[in-house]
C-alpha cells in the first residue's frame, strides 16, 4: 500500500536523504531521535489509535464541566438579561468584549504559522502548525460567542447580516466597525477552517490506511474525502494550500486590525488611537504564540511528541514572542508619548489614569506580563527551558488579557464628563462565561487531540530529509 | 354540407323526454344537499370516513384553540364616546396641586381619560407656571397600588353605608355626651372646606379643629401674629430683591413655596449682554442646600447659632439705622462674621430692595427677622403682608396639647385628615398611645399608613386628581381643582364624608359652586352671570379677586382656639425680649444635627413614589436613602469613611445611618433628612432610610429642626450609598464654565475665552450643505443657562413622566445604571486656604481635610441630556443603524431595530445613553426582572401613568432623550391642521416646560426669529466638548457668580 501521506518530494527520495536540498548541520534538527517515515506515522498516530490515558479523561472532565458551567451562565444571561452582568451606563463593555478580543488574538497564531511562516519558508512551523491551526479554530469559536451573547437582544442577532429583507429593504450600517467585525471574523474563520481541514486530508488518509476496524476506516475515509495520495491529488493539494496561504496572509493582518477599529474609530480617549492596528496585530500574535506554547508543551509531554516538537521549536517561537512582545511594549510607550504630545487633556488623563488611577493594578499587571517578562527570553537558557517557557506563556496570556481589560475598561470608566465616571467589576455570570469558553476551548482541543493527528504527518515528513536528526546525522557522516 | 351533430349520450340521440327536460337545468341531477345537511341525516348517516373527518377537524380545532394562549385584553371600546375624548388627542384640565405643604396651580394632561402629566399653569400669578419634582411626580401617586380601595373598619373592607352608619352612630353618642371631638388635619387652604368644617363644628360644638404640619412653620406664624396680628405667612417677592440674605431657609428647595420662589428668584439672576446686573444672595447654613449652592456668598453657621447670627445682623443694621441695638451679642467667627458685616452694609444700601429670610421655627428668631425686614423697608416691597400666604398653618403647641389630651383620655373622637402623626410627630409613640384611648378614630388618609392603620375606621379621601376642591393659597388668589378621572377606587371626598356625617345630602361639587357663587362671584364685576364666571374660573384654574386684600373669612380659624398659647410664645414681645430669649439658648455637645427635608421626599408623604425615591438628591446625588451628612474633614478626623454606619442617639431615640462626605457641611454639624424610614407606606417606600422625626426637639413652644448634644458612634457596619454621581470634581475641564459678575460686566466673554480657539479649529472638508440644515425645515436645538439652573431636579421627574423613563431601584443605582434621560451633573469646586481653586480630585474628602473654611465649597449644576450631535459618534458605530439622524437634526432611536450592542453608549462622550439592563417596565415576556423598589412600576395600575405617545422600551434596548419628539410631532400636526407654519414656542419640551427657573430654551435654530436663534449668538454660549467636532445641538451659557472676584 502506498503511504498516502508521503509527499511526492519525499516519495521520490525515500530513503535517499543525501540527494535532496541540503540544510546546514549547524541548524538544529527539527525531528529528533532515530526516525524513519514509518516511525513518524507511528508516533503521531498513536494518540488517535490508542485508548485515552487517564490524564486525558481527567482533563476532559474538568474542561467539559467548565463548558457546562459556561453554558449555564450563557443561559442565565439570555434568560435574565445583561443586567446580570456587572456593566453599567458608563462601562458598556467589560469582560465580554475583553474576552472576545483576547480569544480573537489567540486565534492569530494558527494562521500566522500556516500562512506567513509558510511563505517565509520556516520549516519549524511543520511541527506546530496543525495544533496551532486547530487552536485558531477553537479560539475563534470562543471569540465569536461573545459578540453574540453580549447583545441585549440576542434573538435579533441576524440584523447585522446584509440580506435583502422586507423592511424597506433595510441594510445594516456599513459605517460601523462592529459590522466590519462580522465580515472579518466570519471570513477569517472560514479560511482558517478550510486551511486546517485541507492540511488534515492526507493525515486523515494515513489514519484511515492504518485503521483496523471497518467503521474507523469508513469514517476516516469520509473525512479524508477518499484521498489516495496520487501525484495529481498532491499537486492539487499543494496548489490549494498555497492559495489558502495567500488568502490567509492578509487576514492575519486584517482581522485584528478590524477588531482594533472597534476602538480606534471611536471618540473615547484611550480608544481613539491610530497605533491600534499594528499594535493589536503584534499583540495578537504575541498572545497566540503564548497560547500555542502552553498547549504544545502539554501536548508534547502527554502525547510523547518531544521528538517532533523539539526545544528548537520552542525556542523559535520564543524568539517571535520576544519580537512581538517588544513591539507591544513599544506601542504602550508610544501611546503614552502621543497622549502627552497631543496636548489634549482628556487623552493625557486617560493614560495617567490607566497607570495611576483606580485600575492601576490591571495596568501594571499588563506591563509586567507583556513588556518585562518576554524580555527574559533574551537569555538563551531561559528560552530553551520548557518549564520556564510554559510558565511565561501563561504569564503572557494573563498579561494580554489585562491589556484588553485595560484598554476597554479603564478608557471607558473615566472618559469625558467626570459626572459619569464609574467603576466596574464582573459578576459571577461574566466570570462563568469566560470559564465556559476556556472549557469549550480545551474540550475541543482535547477531542481534536484524540481524533486527528496533532502534528501534520505529511508536512513533517516533507522536512524529514532536511531537518531531522536522522538526516543530519547521515549528512554529517559523509 | 350538412352540419355534423354530436350527441352526449344515447338519451340525447333518442331525444328521451326526461333527458330533454333536465338538459336545461344547471345541474341536471339534483345535488345531495338535503342528504348531507338535513338534521336527521347528519346524525344518522355519518359514515366511518365522515366520523374520522369530523374527529380530525374538531381535534385540530380544539388543539389550536387550547394551545395558543390568547391574552385577555381588557380594552373595552366606548359604547357612546364622550364628546370631549378623542382617542390619541390629549385633553388638558386646569387644576390645583396642594398637599398640605406646597401649592401649585397646574394643568393636567389626560389621554383617553387618564391623567398622565402635570404641567404648570402660567395663568396663576402665584406660581407663574412653575412646578417642581414633587408636583410633577404627584400624578404617579394617583396610580399607587397601596392606596386604600374603599372604606375599612380595622383591616376589614366595609361599604360606605356601613361606615356612615357606624360612625354616625358613635358620633351622635359622643355628641350627646358632649364628648370632645377633635379634627386633626394638615393645613387646609380650601375656603369651601374651611366653611364646611365650621358648619361641622356648629353641628358638633365640642369639635376642635387642629392643624398639623409635619415640618412646621408655627414659630413664624406665631411671630407674625405677634408682629402683625395675622397668623399667616408673608408673601415674598424674591424678584424684587437685589440683596437676599437667607438664614438656613432653603427657599429654592423646600421652604414654603420653592417652585414659586425659584421663578421669582431667577428674574434677578439672569444676565445678558447689556444687563450685567443680578441680585446678590447670602446664605448662612450648616449643611449644603440647593439654596446655599446657588448663593453668591455662603457661610457656615450652626443651627443653634442662627439666632446669634441674626441678632448680629440686627445690631449691624441698627447701627446704620441709628436705632438701638439689642445689647451685646457675641460675634461669629471667620467667614460668617465678615459675611454678616458685608451683608448688613449691602442690605442697608438696598433698603426696599432687600429681603431677609430665616428657616428657623423659633418664634423669637422670626420676630427679629421681621424687625430686620421692617428696618429695611421690605414690607410692601419684597414682602407682602397684606396678601398673606395660608399654605402652612400648623400649630405645634395645639398638637402637643392634643397628644396630652388624648393620653388623658379626654378625647372621644379623633378625625385625621392628611396627617400622619404616628410617623412624623416627634412624640409619635405618645401619639400612638393616646390614639388607643380615643373612643372613635377615623382616618381619611389615602392609605393605611402608620396612623391610618391604627384607626378604627379608614374612610379614604380621593386623590386630588379625582376630586373637586378649591384653594386660597394667598389672600385674594383663588384656584380650583377638578377631577381629571373618575375615582379609581371606592374612595370619597373628605368634605363629602363630613357632609354625610352631618346628615346632609349633596356633593362637594355643589357645595364649592355654592360657596363661589356666594362669596367669590360678588368680588368681581367682569362677569354678570355666575355660570360664565364659574366656567371661566374652572377653565383658567385660577381666579384673582379684585377685592384683593380681603382675608380668608375663616383663615384664622385654625388658630382661634390656640391664639393665646401661640401668642404667649412670644409674650412680653418686643425685640429685646426676643433677643434675650435667643441669647439664653445654648448649644451643647460636640455635634449639632440639622434636620432637613429633601427636595423629592419632603416630609415623607411621597415616600412610596418611585420617581421621587429615585430622583437623586440635587446636592449629594444619593437616591433611595437618607444618611448622615458630615464634613469630610470632620469625618476623616473621626476615622469614619463614607458609607460607614453610625449610630445616632438623641431624645432617647437612636437610628443607624450611613455617612455621606458632604463638602460644604460645617465642621461639628451633621445633616439628616426627614421623611425616610416609613414602614407602612407601600412596597417602594417601606424601609427606605431611617426616621429622623423623633429627633425633632421642642423649643419655645414649637418644634426645632435640629438637635444638640446627640451622641454619634460608629457601629462597625458599612453600606454603600446609591449615588448617581460618584466623582465630584470637574477635573479642570472646560465642561462647566463660570465667571464673576464683575468680570462679565467688563468682558461678556469672561469665563468663555477658550471658545474662540475651539471654534477656530472647526474646519471641515465637507461642503457646508452637507453639514448644515439650512433650508430643510427646522433644526431643533436647546440652550441651557447655567446661571439660571438651580439644580432642583424638577426636569428629571418631568422627563420621567413624559417619556416613560424606567425606575431601576436602589441596587441598580448602586451599579450605576440610572436610566434618567435628563440628569443634573453637580460639580464641587474648592478654594483652599491659599485661595487656589482645587478642582482635581486626588482622594475625595481628603482634599477637604486641610481646608479651614467649609463654606469655601462652591457648586455648579449642569443639566445633561442627549446633545443631539449633528456629527454624532453614536450613530456611525451602530451596526444595524438603529440610531440615526433626522432631517430636523434629531438623533433618533429606532427601538425596534436595536439589538443592544451598547457600542453607541460607549462612544457617547456625554454618557447620556441608557441601556435597559432589565425589563424595568414590564414590557415583554421576561418575568423575574423585579428590582426592589422598581417593582412598583410593574403593576398594571401603576402602568396607567405611562404616556401612550412614547414607546415603552423592552429589555436589551438602548434609549435616551428624544428631544420630546412626540411633542414636536404633535405641534407640527396642529400647525398643519391649522394651515399655518410652525412658529416659535409651539414646541415646548418636558424639561423646559417644568423648569421653574426657565433655564432651558428650545426651538428651531433655522428660524432666525426664534428665541434660540437670537440667543444663539451670546458671548456666554458654548457647547460641551465642542472640540470633538461632534456638533452638539445643545449650547450652555456660562454661570455668573455675583461675588467679589
Amino acid at each position: 500500500m502506498v503511504d498516502s501521506t508521503i509527499t511526492p518530494e519525499a516519495a521520490t527520495d525515500h530513503g535517499h536523504a543525501h540527494h535532496g536540498p541540503v540544510e546546514s548541520v549547524i541548524r538544529e534538527s527539527l525531528i529528533d531521535g532515530k526516525k524513519d517515515y514509518h516511525q513518524i506515522s507511528e508516533d503521531i498516530c498513536r494518540s488517535v489509535e490508542t485508548r485515552p490515558p487517564l490524564l486525558w479523561l481527567a482533563a476532559i472532565t474538568v474542561s467539559s464541566a467548565a463548558l457546562g458551567f459556561g453554558l449555564f451562565t450563557i443561559g442565565w444571561t439570555i434568560w435574565f438579561g445583561i443586567g446580570e452582568w456587572g456593566l453599567n451606563r458608563t462601562i458598556g463593555w467589560g469582560w465580554g468584549i475583553t474576552n472576545f478580543v483576547w480569544w480573537i488574538g489567540i486565534g492569530h497564531a494558527g494562521t500566522l504559522i500556516s500562512a506567513i511562516l509558510l511563505l517565509f519558508r520556516q520549516r519549524w512551523r511543520t511541527g506546530v502548525n496543525r495544533a496551532a491551526e486547530a487552536m485558531t479554530i477553537f479560539a475563534v469559536i470562543c471569540a465569536a460567542l461573545f459578540p453574540g451573547i453580549h447583545m441585549g437582544r440576542l434573538w435579533l442577532g441576524f440584523y447585522p447580516l446584509p440580506y435583502p429583507n422586507t423592511r424597506g429593504s433595510l441594510w445594516p450600517n456599513f459605517d460601523s466597525p462592529l459590522l466590519w467585525d462580522v465580515f472579518a471574523i466570519s471570513t477569517y474563520f472560514t479560511v482558517s477552517l478550510l486551511f486546517w481541514y485541507t492540511g488534515l486530508i492526507p493525515d486523515f488518509a494515513t489514519v484511515r490506511d492504518r485503521a483496523k476496524s471497518y467503521i474507523r476506516k469508513f469514517i476516516y475515509n469520509v473525512l479524508s474525502f477518499g484521498w489516495q495520495g496520487s501525484a495529481r491529488q498532491w499537486a492539487r493539494h499543494e496548489i490549494l494550500s498555497l492559495i489558502l496561504a495567500g488568502l490567509s496572509t492578509p487576514l492575519v493582518l486584517s482581522v485584528h486590525t478590524i477588531v482594533s477599529f472597534d476602538f480606534a474609530t471611536s471618540v473615547i480617549p484611550g480608544w481613539h488611537t491610530t497605533i491600534f492596528p499594528p499594535y493589536f496585530v503584534a499583540g495578537a500574535i504575541f498572545s497566540g504564540f503564548a497560547m500555542v506554547l502552553t498547549l504544545m508543551i502539554i501536548t508534547r509531554k502527554v502525547l510523547k511528541l518531544e521528538e517532533y516538537i523539539t526545544i528548537g521549536h520552542i525556542e523559535a517561537m520564543n524568539k517571535i514572542i520576544i519580537l512581538t512582545g517588544s513591539i507591544v511594549g513599544i506601542a504602550y510607550i508610544t501611546e503614552f508619548f502621543i497622549a502627552w504630545y497631543s496636548g489634549m487633556e482628556y487623552e493625557m488623563y486617560a493614560f495617567i489614569n490607566r497607570a495611576f488611577g483606580p485600575y492601576w493594578w490591571a495596568y501594571w499587571s499588563m506591563m509586567t506580563c507583556n513588556v518585562i517578562s518576554p524580555q527574559l527570553f533574551w537569555i538563551r537558557k531561559l528560552r530553551r527551558s520548557v518549564w520556564f517557557t510554559f510558565f511565561l506563556s501563561i504569564v503572557i496570556n494573563i498579561g494580554m488579557w489585562f491589556e484588553r481589560f485595560v484598554i476597554i475598561v479603564t478608557s471607558l470608566h473615566r472618559d469625558y464628563l467626570p459626572s459619569s465616571w464609574a467603576m466596574y467589576s464582573p459578576s459571577w455570570v461574566e466570570v462563568g462565561i469566560f470559564v465556559g469558553t476556556l472549557g469549550l476551548f480545551f474540550t475541543c482541543f482535547l477531542i481534536f487531540a484524540r481524533v486527528a493527528p496533532v502534528v501534520a504527518i505529511a508536512e513533517v515528513k516533507s522536512i524529514f530529509k532536511l531537518s531531522s536528526a536522522e538526516a543530519k546525522s547521515k549528512q554529517g557522516n559523509h | 354540407m350538412e352540419q355534423k351533430t354530436y350527441w352526449k349520450g344515447i338519451e340525447e340521440l333518442t331525444q328521451d323526454n326526461a333527458f330533454e327536460q333536465k338538459k336545461h337545468n344547471e345541474f341536471p341531477e339534483t345535488l345531495p344537499i338535503e342528504d348531507v345537511f338535513s338534521e336527521n341525516n347528519l346524525g344518522k348517516t355519518s359514515k366511518r370516513r365522515d366520523f374520522l373527518k369530523q374527529l380530525g377537524f374538531s381535534l385540530t380545532a380544539a388543539t389550536v384553540a387550547a394551545s395558543c394562549e390568547i391574552p385577555v385584553k381588557k380594552a373595552i371600546p366606548y359604547v357612546v364616546k364622550p364628546e370631549e375624548i378623542t382617542p390619541g388627542v390629549a385633553n388638558w384640565y386646569a387644576s390645583t396641586f396642594y398637599d398640605g405643604t406646597e401649592y401649585c396651580s397646574i394643568l393636567v394632561k389626560t389621554r383617553e381619560g387618564r391623567p398622565i402629566k402635570i404641567e404648570g399653569n402660567t395663568l396663576s400669578p402665584v406660581t407663574r407656571g412653575a412646578t417642581n419634582a414633587k408636583v410633577q411626580a404627584s400624578v404617579l401617586n394617583l396610580y399607587d397600588v397601596n392606596r386604600l380601595r374603599g372604606p375599612r373598619k380595622g383591616e376589614e373592607d366595609i361599604s360606605w353605608e356601613q361606615a356612615d352608619k357606624e360612625i354616625m352612630q358613635k358620633l351622635s353618642g359622643i355628641a350627646a355626651n358632649e364628648g370632645n371631638i377633635r379634627l386633626l388635619t394638615g393645613s387646609i387652604i380650601s375656603p369651601s372646606t374651611r366653611q364646611l368644617i365650621n358648619e361641622f363644628k356648629a353641628q358638633y360644638p365640642t369639635t376642635e379643629h387642629i392643624t398639623w404640619d409635619a415640618v412646621s412653620h408655627a414659630g413664624m406664624l406665631a411671630a407674625n401674629e405677634n408682629y402683625f396680628g395675622k397668623r399667616a405667612l408673608p408673601t415674598y417677592n424674591f424678584d424684587k430683591a437685589q440683596i437676599i440674605v437667607s438664614f438656613d431657609a432653603d427657599f429654592l428647595g423646600t421652604w414654603i413655596s420653592p417652585s414659586a420662589f425659584t421663578r421669582q428668584y431667577i428674574q434677578n439672576r439672569k444676565v445678558a449682554k447689556g444687563k450685567a446686573k443680578m441680585s446678590r444672595h447670602y446664605q448662612f447654613e450648616p449643611g449644603l442646600s440647593i439654596t446655599g449652592s446657588n448663593a453668591d456668598v455662603r457661610a457656615s453657621v450652626k443651627p443653634s447659632q442662627q439666632g446669634q447670627a441674626i441678632l448680629n445682623l440686627y445690631n449691624k443694621l441698627a447701627v446704620l439705622a441709628n436705632a438701638s441695638e439689642v445689647g451685646s451679642v457675641s460675634k461669629l467667627d471667620g467667614k460668617a462674621g465678615s459675611a454678616i458685616a458685608t451683608a448688613a452694609t449691602e442690605l442697608w444700601q438696598n433698603r426696599g430692595r432687600s429681603l431677609v429670610v430665616a428657616g428657623s421655627n423659633d418664634t423669637h428668631i422670626q420676630y427679629v427677622v421681621n424687625a430686620i425686614n421692617e428696618m429695611l423697608n421690605s414690607y410692601g416691597a419684597t414682602i407682602d403682608m397684606d396678601h398673606p400666604s395660608y399654605i402652612l398653618q400648623g400649630n405645634d403647641k395645639a398638637v402637643m396639647d392634643l397628644v396630652a389630651e388624648m393620653n388623658s383620655g379626654n378625647v372621644s373622637a379623633l378625625f385625621l385628615h392628611n396627617v400622619n402623626p404616628a410617623y412624623d410627630h416627634p412624640m409619635a409613640d405618645k401619639f400612638a398611645a393616646g390614639l388607643k384611648k380615643v373612643g372613635l378614630t377615623v382616618s381619611f388618609n389615602e392609605r393605611a399608613d402608620e396612623t391610618g392603620s391604627m384607626c378604627q375606621f379608614s374612610t379614604p379621601d380621593h386623590h386630588y386628581l379625582e376630586s373637586w376642591d378649591d384653594a386660597m393659597p394667598i389672600a385674594g388668589h383663588y384656584s380650583l381643582s377638578q377631577p381629571t378621572i373618575a375615582p379609581l377606587h371606592k374612595t370619597r371626598a373628605f368634605a363629602e364624608s363630613l357632609l354625610a356625617w352631618m346628615g346632609k345630602d349633596g356633593n362637594y361639587y355643589d357645595y364649592i359652586k355654592k360657596y363661589w357663587e356666594e362669596n367669590l362671584f360678588p368680588q368681581q364685576s367682569k362677569y354678570t352671570n355666575f355660570n360664565t364666571f364659574w366656567d371661566k374660573s374652572l377653565h383658567d384654574g385660577v381666579f384673582n379677586s379684585s377685592a384683593g386684600s380681603e382675608p380668608m373669612a375663616d383663615a384664622t380659624d385654625a388658630a382661634d382656639e390656640t391664639t393665646e398659647e401661640a401668642g404667649s410664645a412670644a409674650s412680653g414681645t418686643g425685640i429685646d425680649a426676643a433677643a434675650s430669649a435667643i441669647k439664653s439658648h445654648q448649644s451643647k455637645g460636640d455635634i449639632e444635627i440639622s434636620l432637613y427635608e429633601k427636595v423629592g421626599i419632603g416630609d415623607g408623604k411621597y415616600a412610596n413614589n418611585p420617581w421621587l425615591q429615585e430622583l437623586p438628591d440635587p446636592i449629594s446625588k444619593v437616591t433611595w436613602d437618607n444618611y448622615i451628612a458630615l464634613s469630610p474633614k470632620y469625618a476623616i478626623a473621626k476615622g469614619w469613611k463614607q458609607g460607614d454606619i453610625l449610630k445616632i442617639t438623641a431624645n432617647n431615640h437612636s437610628i443607624e445611618l450611613p455617612v455621606l462626605y458632604q463638602p460644604g457641611q460645617m465642621q461639628g454639624t451633621a445633616s439628616i433628612a426627614l421623611g425616610y424610614g416609613r414602614n407602612k407606606v407601600g412596597k417602594a417606600g417601606n424601609g427606605v432610610g431611617q426616621n429622623a422625626f423623633p429627633f425633632v426637639s421642642w423649643h419655645n413652644n414649637s418644634h426645632a429642626y435640629y438637635i444638640t448634644g446627640a451622641t454619634v458612634e460608629p457601629t462597625g457596619k458599612h453600606d454603600e450609598l446609591a449615588q448617581t454621581q460618584t466623582h465630584h470634581h470637574v477635573e479642570g475641564r472646560p465642561i462647566v464654565k463660570e465667571t464673576t459678575l464683575g468680570a462679565y460686566a467688563k468682558n461678556p466673554v469672561a469665563g468663555n475665552e477658550d471658545r474662540a480657539k475651539v471654534q477656530s479649529h472647526m474646519v471641515t472638508l465637507y461642503p457646508k450643505e452637507l453639514s448644515d440644515y439650512k433650508g430643510n425645515g427646522p433644526h431643533w436645538g436647546m440652550l441651557v443657562d447655567l446661571n439660571s439652573c438651580v439644580g432642583c431636579g424638577g426636569c428629571v421627574v418631568a422627563c420621567n413622566a413624559e417619556n416613560n423613563v424606567p425606575v431601576v431601584g436602589k441596587e441598580d443605582i448602586r451599579m450605576a445604571r440610572d436610566m434618567h434621560w435628563m440628569r443634573i451633573d453637580r460639580y464641587y469646586t474648592y478654594v483652599d486656604d491659599n485661595g487656589n481653586a482645587i478642582n482635581k480630585e486626588k482622594a475625595f474628602g481628603k482634599d477637604l481635610a486641610n481646608i479651614a473654611d467649609d463654606a469655601a465649597v462652591e457648586v455648579i449644576f449642569q443639566p445633561m441630556l442627549c446633545q443631539h450631535c449633528d456629527n454624532a459618534p453614536c450613530e456611525n458605530v451602530c451596526p444595524v443603524a438603529a440610531t440615526s439622524h433626522s432631517s430636523e437634526g434629531l438623533n433618533q432611536m429606532a427601538y425596534n431595530r436595536c439589538i443592544g450592542t451598547r457600542y453607541c453608549a460607549n462612544n457617547c462622550p456625554y454618557k447620556v445613553r441608557r441601556f435597559n439592563w432589565r425589563d424595568y417596565t414590564n414590557t415583554d415576556a421576561f418575568p423575574w426582572n423585579e428590582m426592589p423598589g422598581a417593582e412598583e412600576m410593574l403593576e398594571d395600575l401603576t402602568r396607567m401613568v405611562l404616556n401612550p405617545d412614547v414607546t415603552v422600551r423592552s429589555r436589551g434596548v438602548m434609549e435616551k432623550c428624544s428631544f420630546c419628539v412626540q411633542r414636536i410631532q404633535d405641534a407640527k400636526l396642529t400647525a398643519k391642521r391649522e394651515h399655518r407654519p410652525l412658529k416659535d414656542g409651539d414646541v415646548t419640551v418636558a424639561c423646559q416646560q417644568s423648569c421653574p427657573a426657565e433655564a432651558i430654551v428650545f426651538g428651531d435654530m433655522n428660524d432666525p426669529e426664534s428665541k434660540i436663534s437670537k440667543m444663539g449668538k451670546d458671548e456666554r454660549n458654548y457647547a460641551v466638548l465642542e472640540e470633538l467636532h461632534v456638533l452638539p445641538s445643545i449650547q450652555y451659557q456660562t454661570k455668573v457668580r455675583n461675588k467679589k472676584a
